[in-house]
């Protein structure tokens, strides 16, 4: 329709002048397109042109996959970790979903215990689960002869895997169902109640086709999950060969990046599948539900609470026995043969092993991924999220910051060996640092911290900047009086989140610390190489204690800055 | 368009505003006097609040030039130009007190704290809710919210103030109340206002002018009156008040709308007539009277003191009328439907388009 208009007019668009406040912005918004292109992008270019060269960096095309699919063992591991991942979100999605449907859908009692006891795995590194069921049916294991009784040999492998990694992955299934389940409309009910529906109808055509998205995310997030972690398969796989442990063979033992770099794609390919659904699917999700929507409460129902409760209970007592059993063989003096309770374990651990200069390391890496990630990580939705300009780079942020999401711990760490142990890279005096560890972590859980933001951001008003604007204030200044305080609640979670995962996190740093810079996680899969397994399991026992503690420091700094920022939330009229 | 004011205070040359192929604004010009209430009327989607954006420098014209009290503003970012805005969501400061809100832009200009005081002290009276200093947003009512936006707005006098549908959030009654003082105190400061809206009552009720909008285009600019009164468009018609549109053909100077016959220039052709209801008068008439005609009442719409009453005729053919009625009338009557009722056009109200 501008065809018809003389050329004259339409050739200058206007623009306008830029204050200097807005440059700013634009100046700021680039340091962050440069620091995601530095420490996200880049790492993950050099796997990709690392898994087309050749070992004297000449490029070779294709020649190394087909390297691969030509060594039998290497597709036996390919095969074995899309099994045991199939395997494992075939148990655990039924299960986290009937117990996500008994805390969203029944009246049974205790239900903010039961969910505090399932989600406490997330504070301990994955592989505790795997070093509580060596205790519990390894080679000297309390139930030994039962698991020999049902036909499985040993736990060493496949079946040690399974369990362990239903254990580490049951709380993240967990809270997207009861995500998916508390977003549900009971007028629906009402309305199929009110046409006579019974309650199998009910649920096949209200309420699984209401959490079908929650389901589906939960599947994928799972198998992933699965695929891609490290730490379990590494204490409790023993000749059982997974994708994850083959990269750390290659490229730390028999330093064969290429083929490498290779797995590192394979691994790369479901979890950037994943993600691809899930945004997909999570858009869906939101469309369904109306702002109008009532949001159903359960009626009691004693039958059916009390064998929702007995489930629960069954289920929380299964991961009681986890834990329990880790930190039981942890103060055991020695296991099996004396079970006197010592402190000999943490002593060796902490002082002998050294661990104790590790612990510290992951406490100064937590740290600092707490202040610096939530730091980066807010002001870089902030100035997505709120001002206005430079399109193109916002464009690359927007996208660098849920990338991490698609990309496994263990691909970053590779990633970055590759990028920052190159011969010409000048960011190179980084490797092996506590910095790039810490800046490591970050990145990885850069999306969960971005989301967070954008969804705290997005609930201000949207006009705020243009007032401030028109009184002549500039947006740093709205934003520390106004964005800031409403956003802190947002903030500490993100904080704490950031902390948690940087305590437990194994598979991205795995690659990248030197022996002054080891932490704590890393600390526990060595001394159970060296046969530790009780200074293992104390450790292990150490962090989740740590975590939890942070967790409570956490919940009492919120409680403090809401008290100073949130006092108008409470207000009524 | 005549410019009623030969010194604009603001004054739009040929914006355009254009998003990617959607052509938002075609060609704007307006130029609005100093001290002027100015509604930008229209539906949805007309690019009323694209316009008020664009005066406000949140948005970027296409192409065009703004001059604000003679100078040129096309290129300012918002921060440089001279206005205070109130958004229909208020976008009060939630964790800030009144006064906080209100002294925002205050404490920026490095005002002395006891005269900021003072300021907000009088600003927080003038928008009629005085005590209410150390409140918190969310402790006021919508209008009241919006009352002190108002204030926040005006604090630091600016020269223009931008209303983007200010009462649209707020229910019936507040929202006829708070129009009314919004006028008494734009008349009060005499500062020049545009209040964006969709509801032409309002529009006609607070306006020195009202700019009727629609397509990305202006249809009229005029007086409240003259809007309603003197339609340009067949849109505003329609769009401001209540029409009756009827099919009718212009023969030799006259207009035939069924078998009713109006004095009417222009060549012969096929017409729209467009007729208000209250020109349609069921009394006085006089024995004697032109354009009088009965119709049979087909429905009775009660509102209150007075009834929509919609009518047909034979005189009209197959088209109905709505015309006002009053409940009095209605009664003293004995009016109702299936009655007989006789009815008379004004032909110098109607137009024809």
């Amino acid at each position: 329709m501008t065809a018809a208009l003389p050329r004259s007019l339409t050739t200058r668009a206007v623009r306008l002048k830029h204050h200097w406040v807005d440059r700013l912005a634009h100046v700021l918004i680039a340091l962050i397109a440069i620091l995601l292109v530095a420490f996200l992008a880049s790492p993950l270019l050099a796997i990709l042109l690392q898994a087309l060269e050749g070992r004297e960096g000449e490029f070779v095309w294709f020649d190394n996959f087909i390297a691969y699919a030509k060594t039998p063992a290497l597709l036996d591991s390919l095969w074995n970790s899309v099994w045991v991942s199939c395997v494992v979100t075939l148990i655990v999605l039924p299960l986290s979903f009937t117990f996500a449907y008994a805390l969203t859908r029944s009246c049974m009692p205790f239900k903010s215990l039961f969910r505090g006891i399932t989600l406490i795995p997330l504070l301990a590194p994955s592989l505790l689960s795997a070093i509580s069921l060596i205790y519990w049916f390894g080679n000297q294991g309390v139930l030994k002869g039962w698991m020999q009784g049902i036909g499985i040999d040993q736990i060493y492998g496949a079946p040690g895997i399974v369990l362990a990694e239903c254990i580490a992955v049951f709380p993240h299934t967990l809270m997207i169902l009861i995500t998916a389940l508390s977003l549900s409309d009971a007028r629906l009910y009402e309305a199929a109640d009110a046409m006579g529906t019974r309650a199998g109808r009910k649920f096949l055509t209200i309420t699984l086709p209401g959490a079908k998205y929650g389901l589906i995310s939960a599947a994928l997030v799972t198998f992933t999950l699965v695929m891609t972690d490290f730490g379990i398969p590494k204490v409790i796989g023993g000749n059982f060969n997974v994708l994850a442990t083959d990269v750390f063979k290659l490229v730390i033992g028999q330093q064969d990046f290429p083929k490498g770099a290779v797995v590192a794609i394979l691994l790369l390919a479901p979890a950037v599948l994943t993600f691809g659904v899930d945004h997909y699917v999570s858009r869906r999700q939101t469309a369904m539900l109306t702002a109008r929507a009532v949001p159903y409460a359960p009626k009691a129902s004693p039958a059916y609470d009390l064998l929702m409760t007995l489930y629960c209970g069954v289920i929380a007592a299964l991961v009681l026995a986890m834990l329990g059993m880790a930190v039981f063989a942890s103060l055991a003096s020695l296991w099996p043969y004396n079970l006197k309770p010592s402190l000999r374990h943490y002593e060796l651990g902490l002082l002998d092993a050294e661990v104790g200069v590790a612990f510290f390391n992951s406490i100064k890496m937590a740290a600092g991924t707490a202040l610096f990630g939530t730091f980066l990580v807010f002001t870089g939705a902030y100035l997505l999220e709120k001002t206005k300009g430079m399109d193109n780079v916002r464009g690359l942020v927007r996208l660098l910051a849920v990338l991490p999401m698609a990309v496994p711990g263990l691909v970053l760490g590779l990633g970055y060996i590759f990028f920052f142990n190159a011969p010409n890279n000048p960011l190179g005096g980084l490797y092996h640092t506590l910095t790039l560890l810490t800046i490591c972590t970050i990145v990885h859980f850069y999306t969960t911290g971005h989301l967070t933001a954008v969804t705290a951001l997005k609930a201000l008003d949207s006009e705020f900047e243009a007032v401030s604007a028109s009184l002549k204030v500039p947006f740093f200044k709205t934003f520390w009086r106004v964005t800031l305080p409403v956003c802190a609640p947002a903030l500490i979670d993100m904080a704490r989140y950031f902390f948690i995962n940087a305590m437990t996190t194994i598979s991205a740093v795995v690659f990248l610390y030197s022996p002054e810079t080891k932490v704590a996680s890393i600390a526990i899969l060595n001394l159970d190489e060296a046969g530790e397994m009780g200074a293992a399991a104390a450790m292990a026992v150490l962090i989740a204690l740590s975590s939890t503690v942070a967790t409570l420091l956490f919940m009492l700094l919120a409680w403090w800055v809401n008290r100073r920022t949130q006092a108008w939330r409470t207000t009524t009229r | 368009m005549a410019s009623m004011n030969p010194t604009a205070f603001l004054d739009l040359r040929h914006i355009r505003k254009e998003f990617g192929g959607f052509t938002a604004l075609a060609d704007i010009n307006l130029e609005i006097g100093r001290g002027d209430f100015v509604c930008f009327l229209g539906p949805s989607g007309c690019g009323k609040t694209t316009l008020l954006r664009i005066i406000a420098g949140l948005e970027v014209q296409t192409r065009g030039q703004i001059l604000q009290n003679g100078r040129d503003i096309s290129l300012l970012p918002p921060a440089l130009r001279d206005y205070g805005i109130v958004f229909q969501s208020y976008a009060l400061f939630p964790n800030l007190s009144v006064a906080d809100n209100v002294a925002y832009g205050l404490v920026n200009r490095k005002t002395p704290r006891a005269e900021i005081r003072q300021r907000v002290t009088e600003l927080v009276k003038l928008v009629g809710l005085p005590g209410s200093e150390n409140k918190f947003p969310g402790q006021l009512s919508g209008g009241q919210q919006q009352r002190i936006a108002l204030a926040r707005a005006l604090a630091t006098s600016p020269g223009l103030l931008l209303l983007d549908e200010p009462l649209s959030a707020l229910d019936a009654l507040e929202r006829i109340r708070l129009r009314q003082e919004i006028r008494a105190l734009q008349q009060k400061l005499g500062v020049t206002t545009i209040m964006v809206t969709h509801d032409q009552e309002e529009a006609l009720s607070v306006a020195d002018r009202i700019v009727v909008m629609n397509h990305g285009v202006i249809e009229q600019v005029g007086t409240p009156m003259e809007v309603y009164r003197e339609p340009a468009t067949p849109f505003v018609a329609d769009f401001v008040g209540k029409v009756n549109v009827l099919p009718a053909r212009r023969v030799d100077g006259e207009l035939h709308v069924g078998s009713l016959r109006l004095p009417s220039e222009g060549a012969d052709c096929d017409v729209r007539v467009y007729m208000r209801p209250e020109d349609v008068l069921a009394r006085p008439i006089a024995p004697g009277d032109l354009h009088v005609f009965d119709a049979c009442i087909d429905k009775i719409e009660f509102l209150g003191s007075f009834c929509h009453v919609h009518v047909a005729s034979p005189a009209l053919g197959a088209h109905k009328l709505t015309v006002y009625l009053s409940l009095n009338f209605l009664s003293e009557q004995s009016l109702q439907v299936g009655s007989t009722v006789t009815l008379k056009l004004l032909p110098e109200r109607v137009k024809v388009f």
